[in-house]
């Protein structure tokens, strides 16, 4: 197909307008200046400023708007009660237990993915042959989806199906538990299940941190006399730092959103039972399946008002020296 | 100087945004219908919720495209939608945005009560009386304030399948008729090492319709027709019946583990333990046939056991021992849809489109004319015992609509769970009606 293009160059690249001699900064066009920049910002930023606002601050002021009604999603909604809603979910043992079941969900991530994929992540570091295979096998589960996943899951931790047997072939038959039907082990399953599929995403990002390490720096530890535990200690983790404080963020704020695994792995019943619910899911159940729509949106203005004021705190005090200047305004 | 700029720059935004906003709600007033039948062209939409291919959905392509041949006028256009999408999510949204399907899904109860106070939906009493009166008592179902607003063309009561092999094995020789024979059967079939029951409570309906059952045989027919209207809930039968489920429970019928055992669809449900010959019985609708069949490995060797009784009566209760429970499909036409949805809603159940929809074996038809198409025992069965019950009360958690519905399920699981009790269960229908 040939280009019909008069703005592409002969060799496909954009032409560039000859430029003009450098503009002199004569005072009386500073303001055609500001003028300009002004719409160069106006320019470049409005259609992400629109798309931002239409689908995403828009559908929020909606939320908002309709958590305040007593309304089931049939003719609009006309029964205002105030912040009855909020009151009700706060007063619902079921949503606390999906409150209890996002924090064990976002600490049991951090505490037990964070040790994980670091010491993953430095051991594939090093060179050693089949790296790529074992980097490659680390990140799948992590591209699979969701659905898929929860499927697979469920279908391997059913009572007497392929995990179960698995404990009994090597003499842990003790150790099997009802994975998916008790209602006290089950949350824990969840967190396997989350753990098994997010801590590749921890150990790629890590590595891709420990890229970031300046060879030179450990070679001169090791020029030193470090060994390589010590090199570890005090030049790689250091330097790992922002990284790992970003997937923190990250990790938590996925946590306190998680949906589909848990949708897809725990029944319903479970769920509803309050063992295995989420916020995420609770807002769903209740939502559209209890055709509580007012409501619903209630928890889901509950649930991003959390997940913001979470985010907020990391920020200002973990990632503090990570964004400065981007996010936060510039330190004097 | 910049704080300015930018107050005028957000207020620019805002404005088109609102523009847009404005644009997308306006200019939607759709002309009223032709007088006369078939002098214009139109296009029906119609969703159903026949999504997974197969019999049930291949035939409906074949009945508009029928129709429309019949009628040239008229274009029929299918969308399939899985029905928790159609039902939760997709419907409402259409309805709210008042540009819906012209003819669409509609499970009647306490969501159709609430579709036509909201003005959604067409009142079509005067059009299809031949109708009702060829289907019968079923059409209640579709009728607020006896007001005809859509017609079924599936409807069926529950009861519990079962496998005769088993049960002539551990010596039951006839089903049960009453709760102390079913008790019997039970002790028997644990004595040959089989699940009694199977149990789906994963999906909570599952679990939920054996209170509806004990309900149905606690509670009067009044006190039921009353209470789908009226979400009130406060006769001592509804107590009554947690706490027959509660005793029904003790006497341990279902597998271990129950409370994450999905309903159907895969081979570790409580339809795969009973196609596959490791449980004796299953309470279920109709639609069971289908289902059972889809997980069955051997399919030959259930069509052999399979067998059907309605649910067995409680002794000395106020219920209606005749009574059962029971629910259906049917199709509605929006309000504003032309008036020939309505001609095509007649067309889909006329006696002839009516016995191919039961030769395609996804559930019982309604229509009298339309037995000729039910071949199979069991499902032969159901139809007796359907037209034989004296009142079919339907699904509660479709009578009460999915607000109460839901908080009813959920509390029923918490008893099967062994956290909740019979109280509890009136006491969340009470919350949740005022929710």
């Amino acid at each position: 197909m040939t280009s019909t293009n008069p703005t592409l160059s002969p060799a496909g690249g954009m032409s560039v307008p000859p430029a003009g001699p450098p503009a002199a900064r004569r005072p009386s066009s500073r303001a055609a200046e500001t003028r300009r920049k002004w719409y160069e910002i106006i320019g470049l930023t409005t259609p992400a400023v629109v798309v931002y606002v239409m689908f995403v601050l828009v559908p929020m002021g909606f939320a908002v708007y309709y958590s305040l009604f007593r309304w089931r999603g049939v003719g609009p909604p006309t029964e205002f009660v105030g912040f009855n809603n909020y009151v009700l979910a706060f007063q619902d043992p079921i949503f606390l237990d999906a409150l209890r079941n996002n924090a064990i969900i976002v600490f049991g991530s951090l505490l037990i993915q964070g040790p994980i994929a670091l010491a993953v992540a430095l051991l594939l570091n090093r060179r050693f042959r089949g790296r790529t295979v074992v980097r490659l096998l680390v990140f799948v589960p992590y591209v699979l989806a969701e659905v898929t996943v929860g499927i697979m899951w469920k279908l391997l931790l059913t009572g007497g199906g392929t995990v179960d047997a698995l404990l009994k072939q090597i003499g842990l038959g003790n150790f099997v538990q009802a994975w998916l039907a008790d209602l006290d082990v089950v949350i824990w399953t969840m967190l396997f299940v989350l753990t098994w599929k997010y801590v590749g995403f921890a150990i790629v990002l890590l590595l891709a941190g420990l890229s970031n390490v300046p060879p030179e720096l450990t070679e001169a530890a090791a020029i030193d006399g470090a060994s390589w535990w010590q090199t570890q200690r005090h030049v790689t983790l250091p330097l790992l730092g922002p990284t790992f404080r970003i997937w923190m963020f990250l990790s938590m704020i996925g946590s306190l959103q998680a949906f589909e695994v848990i949708w897809v792995t725990s029944v319903p019943a479970v769920r509803s039972l309050g063992a295995s619910a989420t916020m995420a899911t609770y807002m769903v159940d209740n939502g559209f399946f209890a055709r509580l729509w007012g409501y619903g949106n209630a928890v889901a203005v509950i649930l991003f008002a959390i997940s913001f004021i979470a985010a907020l705190l990391f920020q200002r005090f973990l990632l503090r020296r990570d964004i400065e200047g981007a996010v936060t305004g510039r330190r004097n | 100087m910049a704080m300015k700029h930018r107050a005028g720059a957000t207020l620019a935004l805002l404005m088109t945004t609102a523009l847009l906003v404005a644009g997308c709600n306006g200019g939607d007033s759709e002309a009223p219908a032709e007088n006369e039948l078939y002098k214009n062209p139109v296009t029906l939409t119609w969703w159903h919720n026949a999504s997974q291919d197969g019999p049930g959905k291949t035939y409906w392509e074949k009945v508009a495209k029928d129709f429309s041949a019949l009628h040239p006028t008229v274009t029929v256009q299918i969308e399939a939608i899985e029905t928790n999408q159609l039902q939760r999510t997709r419907l409402p949204a259409a309805l709210l945005s008042s540009d819906p399907p012209d003819i669409f899904q509609a499970w009647g109860g306490g969501e159709m009560r609430e579709q036509v106070e909201a003005d959604y939906l067409k009142d079509i009493t005067g059009q299809v009386k031949d109708e009702v009166a060829n289907i019968g008592s079923a059409t209640e179902i579709w009728q607020v304030n006896g007001k005809q607003y859509g017609l079924p063309y599936r409807m069926g009561i529950e009861g519990i399948w079962y496998n005769k092999d088993m049960f002539a094995k551990a010596g039951i020789t006839a089903p049960p008729t009453t709760f102390e024979e079913l008790n019997q059967a039970v002790t028997k079939l644990k004595a040959i090492n089989v699940i009694p029951i199977a149990l789906g409570a994963g999906d909570k309906w599952p679990a939920a319709h054996w209170w509806y059952n004990f309900a149905l045989r606690a509670c009067s027919v009044d006190t039921l027709k009353k209470a789908s209207v009226e979400p009130v809930f406060d006769d001592p039968c509804f107590v009554k019946a947690g706490q027959d489920l509660k005793t029904f429970i003790g006497t341990n019928p279902f597998q271990p583990n129950f409370i994450a055992t999905p309903g159907q669809n895969d081979p570790t449900s409580a339809n795969g333990l009973v196609a596959n010959g490791k449980a004796a019985m299953e309470l279920m609708g109709d639609w069971n046939r289908g289902t059972l069949e889809t997980v069955a490995e051997d399919k030959q060797a259930l069509t052999k056991f399979l067998g059907w009784f309605p649910v067995p009566a409680i002794a000395g209760s106020a219920g209606d021992p005749k009574a059962a429970l029971g629910g259906g499909d049917g199709f509605a036409c929006a309000k504003n849809a032309p008036a020939e949805c309505v001609e095509f809603l007649k067309y889909i159940v006329s006696p002839e489109v009516q016995k191919g929809f039961a030769e395609t074996r996804t559930g019982l038809p309604v229509a009298k004319g339309a037995e000729a198409g039910v071949a199979d025992p069991a499902l032969k069965s159901i139809l007796e015992a359907t037209s034989s019950a004296t009142y079919v009360q339907l699904w509660l958690d479709t009578a009460f609509g999915s607000t109460v519905g839901s908080a009813m399920n959920d509390a029923i699981i918490a008893i099967f769970a062994g956290n909740g009790t019979p109280e509890k269960v009136v006491e969340a229908m009470k919350a949740a009606a005022k929710k």
